[in-house]
């Protein structure tokens, strides 16, 4: 029997050998500089206007540019653009973009494509709709220059050219900026720092940039501050790795087989503070994430108010965010609408929301009409942070003596059903969790869950002219002091108002090799790839 | 045999046609909708509908078995929902990786699996057959993903021999590709192994206990004859026909092993697509899944004209 498992082995030795001597090694590319980075999700559309998806953002600002870059105050500086004027009466914008710009294919980046990219963004993003709302005309001068001609003087035309997370305003050429905002575009040329390698994408795996040596950075070597300041493409390629497994991701990370890892899990941060070369580094000066539990104010018990304002007695952040987070290092108590940390963050209206209370919750709720009907809420149970926070609210709920209906399913079920209007008999629900970004949650204009559009707002539709109201008066506010007045008032209106009752904000840093990167520049929403470079 | 054949091939049509049917059916009955995927976290109703629209996912039903249908006979798996590339490419584009696991589990597993089975049934009660029947409860009770992990922290965190994830072409270099699979190969094959290595114990104990086993003994043949030419040659069809029946366990144990190990194969694909409801690519996988085990069937069944000369058709 030795001699027959020795045989075996013998030929299956003989076997690779052949194999090995057959094969050829396929020449290795000498000193390429390659950033191979983790991101949070897997690019799949080459459009960043198709989709609100955030990695569809840091795809499109690779390879495209914008016209105003935010900075780490969330205050917009030129990119793009060279210079711009706005007229006395706050009305007219006056732009001229730089010199030089090309796009990848080598053709000149015209005011034809700006104007083109800029229609075709305003009519898929919330904030470019609402820009171009106030906007009267917005024409070509020359090749360079372009004028924006606001009905009133909407003072949030800067920030929204700036803007970052979801729906980037990018500007692409005006051959794909012309075809159907439903329809998504199949090339990705866009006059960005990285080029993007189509024939190297494979979706679900791994998408390819190759550095754009023809880029050309703002002039003067201006400092980097988040989208703000000369993009340096410093590596000749990005491969952004879709792991999908933390677990998996992590030991890659630690044995050195990424550079990079936008959002590790949070159960793995104590493994990677302690690994040998890896550091991990906060998103920015604000946390980078926010929980929300959203009411479906159509259907009863929370089409009362005193019903939604019951659910602020219920929620302990403190719970939540250990559950969701664990290290308080990572979480911040915020019991305001406007993210705490931020530049607009106040206490008007807060009161409501500290006083944990369950008693006075179910006394709430029963003021509010509600005789134990079943309360329906979607629980994702495949969500790494939706997960744990869902089920500390049914606990709590249940604790308080409601009757909950806790529907299991996963996300991407959850995507689906919150979009019912149905009652939750017949399909619908009554409440969901979810999870948004502290950029545009900084910004009464940009943060669309604050919103009471009724229809036209997000699911669970509140309805509420007077937070629309206040939240357009910002955009008019002229001056600092008018825009902290209008933040105030909108979030003291939208708390009496439960359009949602925040959990609490957080930040999962990113990962990376510090023994092999350089030049990482902090961002608290999407991740900057450019002005890294590699040991 | 040739007659038998075609026979067979004619007879996979239907099946086909069930497991078109079924699919594309039990995929719309399924919760989710692919619109408010692709349209995002802060997208509203109106733009989840504009993209459901534009997708074609708000017609009929039976429209779009339709559509779809036609284009399968064509041989057109259809669009990815999400990435707007045909399915039978990004197919294509997973068929490597999919294939050098399986194939490479299989010799892996075959290999080892047979010989240990044999050694079982040879030392049948001894010390040697209680290690093969511990190793192979092992096999069978340890989760796929746990042994994974745990070869990962050994092979590759702390003794830093092996990639933790990733998978090289063959056109990289030999090593490199070989490299990429040990680790997966080991992990998906150890169940597979233990199936293997327990059928052949019990069916080389049953072939070992007959006369002719006896005769060729007292004839006084070496062992290693008596073992390979009379007794695993005639107790051979279980095990092929286990070997056939293992293909699936290797197709749904892809999954598992492909996430964990990162490797960008038919497994991840189809995780992906469902997670996503990309239904285009879903259906176009498991109609591939489908035909590869009516083949990987087909050849058992014709293996067993050659591995049994009693059996004709």
């Amino acid at each position: 029997m030795t001699g027959l498992l020795a045989s075996t082995l013998r030929r299956m030795a003989v076997a690779v050998a052949l194999a090995v001597a057959a094969s050829t090694p396929s020449p290795v590319l000498a000193q390429e500089k390659v950033l191979r980075a983790v991101m949070h999700a897997d690019v799949r559309t080459l459009d960043p206007f198709w989709t609100t998806q955030t990695i569809a953002g840091i795809h499109g600002m690779l390879v495209y540019d914008t016209l105003f870059g935010n900075d780490e105050d969330d205050r917009p500086k030129p990119q793009m653009v060279d210079t711009y004027e706005l007229s006395p009466d706050r009305k007219t914008y006056t732009f001229k973009l730089r010199d030089g710009l090309k796009f990848h294919d080598g053709s000149p980046v015209t005011t034809k494509d700006v104007i083109a990219s800029l229609r075709r963004w305003g009519a898929k993003d919330s904030a470019g709709q609402r820009l171009l709302s106030f906007t009267d005309t917005l024409e070509a001068i020359d090749d360079k220059s372009f004028r924006l001609a606001l009905k009133e003087p909407y003072g949030m035309v800067l920030e929204t050219l700036g803007k970052t997370g979801t729906s980037v305003p990018i500007i692409m050429r005006e051959k794909e900026a012309l075809t159907d905002p439903n329809t998504q575009i199949t090339e990705a040329i866009g006059s960005g720092p990285f080029k993007f390698a189509k024939d190297q994408w494979v979706p679900g795996s791994k998408t390819v940039y190759l550095k754009n040596a023809d880029y050309l950075p703002r002039p003067g070597n201006e400092r980097p501050s988040a989208f703000a300041g000369s993009k340096i493409p410093k590596v000749d390629r990005i491969e952004l790795v879709w792991i999908s497994d933390p677990q998996t991701a992590m030991s890659a990370l630690v044995s050195g087989e990424i550079d990079f890892y936008e959002q590790p899990s949070v159960d793995f941060l104590p493994i990677l503070q302690g690994a040998r070369g890896v550091k991990l580094m906060k998103g920015g000066k604000i946390d980078t994430l926010f929980g929300l539990i959203r009411l479906n104010h159509l259907h009863p018990p929370f089409n009362n108010i005193k019903a939604r304002q019951a659910m602020y007695h219920l929620v302990n952040q403190e719970d939540f965010l250990r559950a969701t987070i664990g290290d308080p290092n990572y979480y911040t108590v915020c019991h305001g609408m406007i993210v705490c940390g931020s530049a607009l963050a106040n206490d008007a209206g807060s009161a409501m929301m500290k006083d944990y209370n369950p008693k006075k919750a179910l006394q709430l709720m029963k003021e509010a009409g509600y005789n134990g009907e079943p309360i329906t809420v979607l629980f994702p149970t495949d969500h790494v942070s939706i997960t744990p926070a869902t089920q500390v609210l049914i606990q709590a709920m249940r604790e308080a003596g409601l009757n909950v209906d806790a529907q299991s399913m996963d996300w991407g079920s959850v995507v689906s059903r919150r979009t019912k209007r149905e009652p939750p008999a017949q399909g619908g629900w009554n409440i969901f969790l979810t999870t948004s970004g502290t950029v545009a949650g900084s910004n009464p204009v940009l943060h669309t869950w604050i919103g009471a559009a009724c229809d036209k707002g997000l699911f669970g539709w509140p309805c509420d002219p007077e937070v629309e109201r206040l939240r357009s008066a910002y955009g008019f506010a002229a001056t600092d002091e008018e825009k902290k007045k209008a933040a105030r008032d909108l979030q003291a209106r939208a708390i009496e108002q439960v359009v949602y009752v925040p959990y609490g904000q957080w930040t999962v840093p990113l990962a990376f090799r510090a023994d092999r990167l350089d030049g990482i520049v902090p961002s608290p929403g999407l991740a900057v790839l450019w002005n890294i470079s590699k040991k | 045999m040739v007659a038998y054949i075609v026979r067979r091939m004619l007879a996979t049509i239907p099946v086909m046609a069930v497991v078109a049917v079924f699919v594309f059916f039990l995929l719309r009955l399924a919760p989710g909708d692919p619109a408010a995927i692709i349209a995002g976290e802060d997208a509203t109703g109106e733009a989840i509908a504009a993209v459901r629209a534009k997708l074609g996912l708000d017609r009929p039903v039976l429209e779009q078995f339709g559509v779809w249908l036609y284009g399968l006979v064509q041989g057109d798996f259809g669009t990815s929902i999400f990435s707007n590339l045909p399915v039978g490419r990004l197919i294509a584009q997973r068929i490597e990786p999919t294939l050098a696991l399986t194939v490479s589990t299989l010799l892996v597993a075959v290999c080892l699996a047979i010989p240990l089975g044999v050694l079982a049934a040879w030392r049948a009660g001894r010390w040697a057959d209680r290690v093969v029947m511990v190793f192979v409860v092992m096999g069978f009770a340890l989760p796929g993903f746990l042994v994974g992990y745990v070869l990962i922290y050994v092979f590759s965190i702390k003794l830093g021999w092996l990639p933790v994830q990733g998978y090289r072409p063959i056109s990289e270099g030999f090593l490199p590709f070989a490299e990429s699979l040990v680790l997966p190969s080991l992990t998906l094959g150890i169940a597979y192994m233990a199936l293997i290595a327990r059928i052949t114990r019990a069916s080389m104990l049953e072939v070992l206990s007959q006369d002719y086993i006896r005769t060729a003994n007292s004839k006084g043949l070496e062992t290693r004859r008596v073992l390979m030419l009379h007794a695993l040659r005639n107790a051979s069809v279980p095990i092929v026909t286990v070997i056939g029946i293992g293909v699936a366990l290797l197709i749904s144990g892809v999954v598992i092993t492909e996430t964990v190990f990162n490797i960008p194969g038919l497994g991840r694909l189809t995780v992906d697509a469902v997670l996503k409801r990309d239904y285009p690519i879903v259906q176009g996988l498991i109609i591939v899944f489908a035909g590869a085990k009516v083949l990987v069937n087909l050849l058992i069944d014709i293996s067993y004209v050659f591995l049994d000369p009693r059996i004709r058709y």
